[in-house]
């Protein structure tokens, strides 16, 4: 069987020798005539485009854009605005990165035509704070483009007018939140919006209508108005189409970035034929495929059920096909599609309280549950580590990351229980090992406290 | 406050482009950490002063938001990051190296004032792991041989 090729879309130019980040060398390939194209259509016929495509969201949630931008509330005379959430923080994420960096112009294309389609008066690239080479990037191409009327005032002659700020994030996680961000901008604390009433979409950035979209999706509108709703959409299959950017790290030969159409490959083929597979002598142990906080997949699991067609599935790890729809199936998701390997060599105790101190760190502290739960969690796997373990602690973290998820205002609840319940859920063995190995430890008088790795 | 007239006139050219004034809170807050290296009570004061808004308006930010700081750094800011996919790649082996390197514990800074080492949360490079920051420069593919070389720069001065 021959190796899958990639199909570079959006990454296109990315590493390409010779292709810099300024205007002259976007405009040598091709650039804005895309969106020379998007001012001479109707801005409903885009957004009609837009929902044929049927392109779901990068950012984590897979919602289709298209029908984002239909929730739009058109008849309250509010101004309407259009959000880049560049803030990718989901650890084992690093592609919009790449974007930013290597081919900006991309992304102010694509955001102009999606400015126009859905008529936003002001645009906002939300960045976060660490990419400070990113932001000047941004500045720079904003002000190029805007050299040549690409956005601004009376944008190619058309009469339709939008800028684009840069607004600088400062290290907080919560602010890849939509409503999170959206009070981030407005100069706030990131503290999440309780949907209803808040749906962006009605209620957002100075309770105007609002779209929040991924770096990735705005960059993808761009190829729609290319390629046609219709073109776009025979990417990939029905419900997953357009292709994704796999971001592999971890414990693999060739870590990096993959563009593939959705469920072009597999996690197997992802893993040995573009990965390079594991380092020599080492076996795969487990799987993160959408982001830290997607549910863990164990090496040696099998994954059955029905497809939405109704014919049965029965998969290994390595068979599961790389898209939103596949990942769901088994329980886990494609999330931003960071996907983290683990071999075997790697402590998962040691991995969950690395996670569950990332949490910890990032809540926001609004919902006692998740502001108090989640750095119970931190502190029950860090004890573990340290040498005090418990038998029961298992059930222990099981038990509070079960009592966090569905009782918060937005999704972090989750984010912060599925690594906790999937880890606890398919290797509680490991967990109830490390205290008995530690209490066999204190009998014979020897220092429990182990050398560790992850934490 | 002694900000530098370039400070000044970057917030001036920013502050109208906002709809609201409450909006450049947080560009403000970089602005104002970077011309004077960290936010004192006193830079609190004057950016609420210059938004129209209360200093708690700005305090509430700066204790949020973990980039904005209310006490000097050293000279050189080296920064880990210490998440999942980093530490897989050898992070903390990475940091202890620094530590020994700078002989200052990771969180703090260094006795003769030059470098604070702290770890942080994923800076979305999770592909050339681990990824260490020095001021706003990035370095990847850090491990603790690597890490040595860096220190030996940074302590030379030659970045």
């Amino acid at each position: 069987m021959s190796t899958p090729q990639e199909h570079r879309l959006i990454f296109k130019h990315i590493d390409e020798p010779g292709y810099t980040n300024d205007i002259d060398c976007y405009l040598k390939h091709g650039g804005y005539e895309q969106l020379k194209k998007a001012v001479t259509m109707k801005p409903e016929d885009i957004c009609a485009d837009v929902l044929t495509s049927g392109v779901r969201g990068r950012g984590g949630a897979g919602f289709p854009a298209g029908m984002k931008w239909k929730f739009l509330d058109r008849k309250s005379g509010k101004p309407i605005y259009l959000v880049c959430n560049a803030d990718e923080s989901e650890p084992g994420t690093f592609k919009d990165r790449q974007i930013i960096h290597q081919d900006p112009h991309q992304l102010i294309e694509g955001m102009m035509c999606s400015a126009f389609a859905i008529q936003a008066k002001l645009a906002f690239i939300y960045i976060r704070g660490e990419f400070f080479q990113g932001y000047k990037i941004l500045e720079r191409a904003i002000e190029e483009a805007r050299e040549k009327n690409l956005l601004g005032d009376n944008i190619l002659g058309t009469g339709y007018s939008c800028d684009i700020i840069v607004h600088r994030g400062a290290g907080a996680y919560i602010c890849g939140e939509e409503t999170g961000l959206i009070e981030s901008i407005e100069g706030n604390r990131a503290n999440p919006r309780i949907k209803p009433p808040y749906f962006p979409a009605a209620l957002g950035l100075y309770q105007c209508p609002t779209i929040v979209n991924n770096v990735e999706t705005l960059c993808d509108v761009k190829h729609i108005i290319e390629l046609g709703g219709q073109g776009f959409s025979e990417i990939g299959t029905p419900g997953n189409t357009g292709t994704r950017i796999w971001c592999v790290s971890g414990h693999v030969q060739k870590p990096g970035y993959y563009e593939f159409p959705c469920s072009a490959i597999t996690l197997g083929e992802l893993i040995y034929d573009i990965c390079g597979g594991l380092k020599p002598g080492r076996k795969l142990k487990a799987v993160i495929p959408g982001g830290s906080s997607a549910k863990v997949l164990r090496a040696d699991e099998r994954f059955t059920g029905k497809l939405k067609d109704g014919t049965e599935f029965d998969w290994g790890i390595e068979d599961i096909p790389m898209d939103f729809d596949s990942l769901g199936l088994v329980g886990s998701m494609s999330g931003s599609g960071g996907v983290i390997v683990m071999d075997d060599s790697t402590d998962m105790v040691e991995a969950l309280a690395n996670i569950n101190y990332f949490y910890a760190h990032e809540s926001c502290g609004q919902c006692t549950p998740c502001r108090e739960g989640v750095p119970w969690m931190r502190k029950v796997t860090q004890r573990m580590v340290d040498g005090e373990a418990r038998e029961e602690d298992a059930q222990l973290l099981k038990d509070i990351a079960d009592q966090i998820a569905g009782r918060t205002i937005c999704a972090f609840g989750e984010a912060a229980s599925w690594p906790v319940q999937s880890f606890i859920a398919k290797f509680n063995d490991e967990f109830v090992e490390k205290a008995r190995t530690q209490a066999a430890l204190r009998k014979e008088g020897k220092s429990t406290a182990e050398k560790t790795t992850l934490i | 406050m002694n900000l530098k007239s370039k400070t000044i006139e970057k917030i001036d050219k920013l502050v109208p482009r906002y709809p609201t004034m409450k909006s450049a809170a947080l560009p403000l807050c970089h602005m104002v950490q970077e011309d004077q290296g960290y936010l004192s009570n006193e830079a609190v004061e004057w950016i609420a002063d210059r938004l129209d808004l209360q200093p708690i308006n700005i305090l509430e930010l700066v204790t949020f938001y973990p980039m904005l700081r209310t006490e000097p750094t050293g000279k050189y800011h080296v920064r880990v990051c210490r998440t999942l996919p980093c530490a897989l790649a050898g992070a903390y082996q990475t940091c202890e190296r620094l530590e020994k390197e700078f002989n200052c514990k990771v969180g703090h800074t260094s006795v003769d004032g030059s470098v604070t080492l702290n770890f942080v949360e994923c800076h979305a490079d999770c592909g050339k792991g681990p990824v260490v920051m020095v001021g706003e420069d990035e370095y990847t593919d850090i491990d603790p041989d690597k890490a040595s070389e860096l220190a030996a720069k940074i302590k030379n001065g030659e970045i």
